[in-house]
C-alpha cells in the first residue's frame, strides 16, 4: 500500500479570517458614505475625478508590477483604497488628467519604488497630493467648486481658505452644514457625519485603534483652545475640528498601516504631534490647511517612534532569579 | 466583578464540542507491538533497564536514569519484550525504545497497586515515589515533577496554581476530568499542599467550562482552596501568563514560577500524584482529546502509553476520510506528523485528524505593519521586528528585542492578515541561540 502524503507545517496549526483583502475591503467600505456625498454634493464630475484615480492607481500597481517582473497583486486591493484616498483629498473642479499624475506619483513613486505593500515610508495619497501642489499650485487652490445644493452656490473656496483670508469668522457658521458636508472642499473631506460613521466601523471591525484619532483631533482641539491668536472660543474649536480634513485625515490617512507606528503609546505620541503640527500650519502658516502636511512630516517619525517606544516585555521588570 | 485574565493574546474558535461526550476508555489490542522512547520528557535520557525476550508486567520499570532531572518509563501493558531500537517521538526526537508485545493479560508488576501513605513520610520519600512512578507535568512540557516540587530553600512557596484554563482550541480533556474525577484532582492536591503547608491551592479554570468551575467549587473541604475563574483567552494555560492572571505576579524574564513563590501543575499531572500515592500506580495511560473532522468518533479516550496511533484510530472507529494533516497536541503549539506509525509518550496531549478544508497552507504576504502581532502577543515582544532579524540574520538585535522570551504560542501567526510566518521564523532563530548558549 502507498503510504499517503500529509501536510506536514510549524505551529500554529489554525490561522484567523483576517487578510489584507478583508483589510482593504473594510476601508473602502467606510470611505463610501464619504465617496456617495462627495458625489452627492459635487456632482457628477467628483464621480469621474474618483472612477480614473482609482482606476489609474490599479493600472500603475499592476504595470510596475509587470515591467519589474514582480508578482502582480493589485487583486490586494490596496491600490484602490490608495486612489480612492487620492480622490478624496482632491479639489472637485481639478483638471481630469490631474488625478493620473496623482496616482502615478502615489503608487509608482511612493509606493512601488520603495518595494511595494507596507515598505513605504510616506502616506502614498497624502504624498501625491502634496506632489500636486507643488507641480499645479494653481488648479489645486482655484478648483474647489461650491456644493451644487448649497444656499450661495458662486463661492468657489473652502471654509478654511475663508478663515485664512480673515473673510469668514466661524461665530455665524453654519454648523450643521459643516457636519453633514454641505461646503466647499475636497471631494472627501467635508461630511464629518460620513466620515465618522466610516470611523467608526474601522473601530469597531478592529481594523484601527482608537489612539491615533482619538488623539490626533484631541491635541489638535486642546492646541487651538490655547494657542489661538484670536483666544479661546468654543466655536471656533469646534469650527477647526469640523472643517478641512481633520476628520479624513484622523481616521483614514495618520492610521495608514505602513506608515504609522505600532505601539499604543508610539501611536499616541504620532497622533499628538499630527494635532499640533496640523493646528500650527492652520493658525500660524501661510496654508489654510496642515493635516497633509502635519501627517507627512510625522510619518517621517515613525522609524524613529518604533525604535525608542516599545511594549513592555512579560518579567523584564524584574531582575531574573537563579533557579 | 471582573473577571481576571491575561494581557493580550487571542480568543480562536473555540471547537470543544468533544466537552460534551464522558471520557472512553479501551485496551490496546492483543499482539499489539508497544513502544517505549526512553525520552519522554525534559532532562536525561533513560537507558533500558530490560533486555530483549524479558517477560515485563504491567506497572515495571523498563527504564530508568540515574541524572537528576530525569524520569523513569514504566510498561503500560504485560507481555514479552522484542526489541531494542531507535524510534521517532511525537516530538519529532530520535531515541532509544522498548518495544513491547502486549499478551493482552495484563499481569501486574508486584511493586504496583500499593498505596503510599505520604502523610508518615518525610519530604524526601515523597519526592522519591513522585520519581519513581515517572510522573512529568502533563501540560505538554514534561518537565519532571518530583524536580519542580523541590526547589531550593530559599524560596518559599506561597501558591500552588492547579492549571486547568486549557486555552488550546479542539481540547477539552482537562475539562471532562474535572468534570468526572473532581474528588481525584482535590486529593491530588492535598499531596501538594502537604508538601508546602505554607501554600495555599488555587485551581485556574477557564471560564468557557461553567460546569467544571461549579462543580469543583462544591468539591472543595480545605479553607486553603480555592476555584478561580479565569477570561478564556488563550495562551493562559501557559505558566508565566496563568501567574500573571491569578496572582498579578511577572515570572522575570529567564526565571522560573518558583521565583515568584508560585509552583503550577497541571490538572492531570494532580490526577496523576493521587494514582501514585492512593493507587500505587505510576504513570501510565493520559486522557487524550482525539477530535477534527476526518474522525469518526471525536472524544475524550484514555490511552495507554506505548499504543501507536495507528492502533488508536482502529480502536476508536476509523476516519472519515483520509485526513491532510495529523496534528499531535493541540492546534496551536501542537506539532504535525507525516506517519500514524509513532507511539503515543508522556507528554503528547491532543490528537488532531484535519481534512483538506481544516489543513489549508496560506501563502506567506507582505507586512503591512498592521501592528496586530504587537497587540496580541502576550509576551509584549514586537513580531513583526524580530521576523525581519530573524530573516536576515541579525542575532543582536534579535537578541535586543528581547527574542528569546518568545513563548512560540503562535498568536503572531495565528492573527497575521499577511499569514507571516512568524512563530516559525522567531522560534528558529530562538533556538538556535539558545543552543549555541547551551
Amino acid at each position: 500500500m502507498e503510504q499517503p502524503r500529509y501536510i506536514v507545517t510549524t505551529t500554529p496549526h489554525i490561522r484567523s479570517r483576517d487578510s489584507i483583502e478583508r483589510t482593504m475591503l473594510f476601508v473602502l467600505i467606510a470611505l463610501a458614505p464619504a465617496a456617495v456625498l462627495g458625489v452627492v454634493f459635487f456632482g457628477v464630475r467628483a464621480l469621474f475625478i474618483i472612477l480614473i484615480s482609482v482606476t489609474s492607481a490599479v493600472c500603475f500597481e499592476a504595470l510596475y508590477q509587470k515591467l519589474a517582473r514582480k508578482p502582480v497583486t493589485v487583486t490586494d486591493g490596496s491600490a484602490v483604497v490608495t486612489g480612492l484616498l487620492l480622490a478624496l483629498i482632491l479639489p472637485p473642479g481639478l483638471p481630469l488628467w490631474m488625478p493620473v499624475v496623482g496616482a502615478f506619483a502615489a503608487i509608482v513613486l511612493v509606493k512601488q519604488l520603495f518595494g511595494g505593500l507596507g515598505h513605504n515610508f510616506l502616506n502614498p495619497a497624502l504624498a501625491a497630493r502634496a506632489m500636486l501642489m507643488a507641480a499645479y499650485a494653481l488648479p489645486m487652490t482655484v478648483s474647489f467648486t461650491a456644493p451644487r445644493t448649497a444656499p450661495d452656490a458662486t463661492a468657489s473656496a473652502t471654509p478654511l481658505m475663508l478663515l485664512e483670508s480673515g473673510e469668514f469668522t466661524p461665530a455665524g457658521a453654519d454648523f450643521l452644514a459643516s457636519f453633514l458636508g454641505n461646503v466647499g472642499g475636497s471631494i472627501g473631506e467635508t461630511s464629518a457625519v460620513a466620515l465618522l460613521a466610516g470611523g467608526v466601523f474601522l473601530l469597531a471591525t478592529k481594523v484601527i485603534s482608537w489612539h491615533i484619532p482619538v488623539s490626533f483631533i484631541a491635541s489638535a482641539a486642546v492646541f487651538t483652545a490655547l494657542f489661538h491668536p484670536e483666544g479661546f472660543s468654543g466655536e471656533v474649536v469646534g469650527y477647526h475640528m469640523l472643517a478641512g480634513g481633520l476628520i479624513l485625515g484622523a481616521f483614514f490617512m495618520a492610521t495608514d498601516y505602513p506608515t504609522s507606528p505600532v505601539t499604543p503609546l508610539g501611536k499616541i505620541l504620532f497622533g499628538v504631534g499630527c494635532g499640533v503640527i496640523t493646528m500650527v500650519i492652520r493658525l500660524y502658516g501661510g496654508f489654510p490647511e496642515g493635516v497633509a502636511y502635519a501627517i507627512l512630516l510625522m510619518n517621517l517619525t515613525v522609524p524613529l517612534i518604533d525604535r525608542y517606544i516599545r511594549p513592555h516585555v512579560l518579567g523584564k521588570r524584574a531582575k531574573a532569579g537563579q533557579p | 466583578m471582573r473577571i481576571a485574565s491575561m494581557k493580550r493574546g487571542i480568543h480562536p474558535p473555540e471547537n470543544k464540542e468533544t466537552a460534551l461526550t464522558p471520557i472512553k476508555y479501551f485496551f490496546p489490542r492483543n499482539g499489539a507491538e508497544m513502544v517505549y522512547p526512553m525520552l519522554q520528557h525534559i532532562g536525561a535520557p533513560c537507558q533500558p533497564t530490560v533486555e530483549v525476550g524479558d517477560y515485563v508486567e504491567v506497572g515495571q520499570k523498563v527504564g530508568d536514569c540515574a541524572a537528576a532531572v530525569s524520569s523513569p518509563v514504566h510498561a503500560t501493558v504485560s507481555g514479552p519484550v522484542r526489541d531494542i531500537r531507535t524510534v521517532i517521538t511525537p516530538t519529532g526526537r530520535r531515541c532509544v525504545a522498548v518495544v513491547m508485545e502486549n499478551d493482552g493479560k495484563y499481569r501486574d508488576h508486584p511493586a504496583c497497586n500499593q498505596p503510599v501513605d505520604y502523610i508518615q513520610l518525610p519530604r524526601e520519600k515523597i519526592l522519591a515515589h513522585i520519581r519513581e512512578c515517572g510522573i512529568v507535568g502533563m501540560g505538554g512540557a514534561g518537565f519532571p515533577t518530583h524536580v519542580k516540587l523541590n526547589p531550593p530553600p530559599e524560596k518559599k512557596i506561597d501558591t500552588v496554581i492547579v492549571n486547568a484554563a486549557e486555552c488550546e482550541p479542539y481540547l477539552t480533556n482537562d475539562h471532562r476530568v474535572m468534570l468526572e474525577e473532581p474528588k481525584r484532582i482535590m486529593l491530588g492536591l492535598e499531596i501538594l499542599l502537604h508538601l508546602f503547608p505554607e501554600a495555599r491551592g488555587v485551581i485556574a479554570v477557564e471560564n468557557n467550562k461553567p460546569d467544571a468551575i461549579e462543580l469543583l467549587g462544591k468539591m472543595i473541604e480545605s479553607p486553603k482552596v480555592t476555584v478561580m475563574a479565569v477570561k478564556t483567552r488563550y495562551p493562559q494555560g501557559a505558566e508565566k501568563q496563568l501567574i500573571q492572571t491569578c496572582m498579578k505576579r511577572e515570572v522575570p524574564s529567564g526565571g522560573f514560577p518558583m521565583d515568584v513563590g508560585c509552583i503550577v501543575q497541571n490538572v492531570d499531572t494532580v490526577i496523576a500524584l493521587h494514582r501514585a500515592f492512593h493507587r500505587g500506580r505510576p504513570l501510565m495511560r493520559k486522557i487524550m482529546t482525539i477530535a477534527g473532522g476526518a474522525v469518526n468518533n471525536p472524544g475524550n479516550y484514555k490511552v495507554r502509553f506505548g499504543m501507536s496511533y495507528r492502533d488508536i484510530i482502529e480502536a476508536i472507529g476509523g476516519l472519515k476520510c483520509d485526513p491532510y494533516k495529523i496534528i499531535i497536541g493541540g492546534p496551536m503549539m501542537g506539532v504535525s506528523h507525516y506517519t500514524f506509525d509513532i507511539p503515543v509518550i508522556k507528554t503528547s496531549s491532543a490528537f488532531l485528524l484535519f481534512t483538506e478544508k481544516e489543513s489549508k497552507v496560506h501563502p506567506e504576504r507582505a507586512c503591512f505593519r498592521c501592528g496586530k502581532c504587537v497587540e496580541h502577543c502576550p509576551v509584549g515582544l514586537m513580531p513583526l521586528e524580530l521576523n525581519k532579524f530573524a530573516i536576515a540574520d541579525h542575532y543582536d538585535r534579535f537578541r535586543d528585542y528581547n527574542g528569546l522570551d518568545c513563548i512560540e504560542c503562535g498568536c503572531c501567526s495565528y492573527i497575521c492578515p499577511a499569514k507571516r510566518h512568524l512563530t516559525q521564523s522567531i522560534s528558529t532563530i530562538r533556538r538556535e541561540l539558545l543552543a549555541a548558549r547551551s
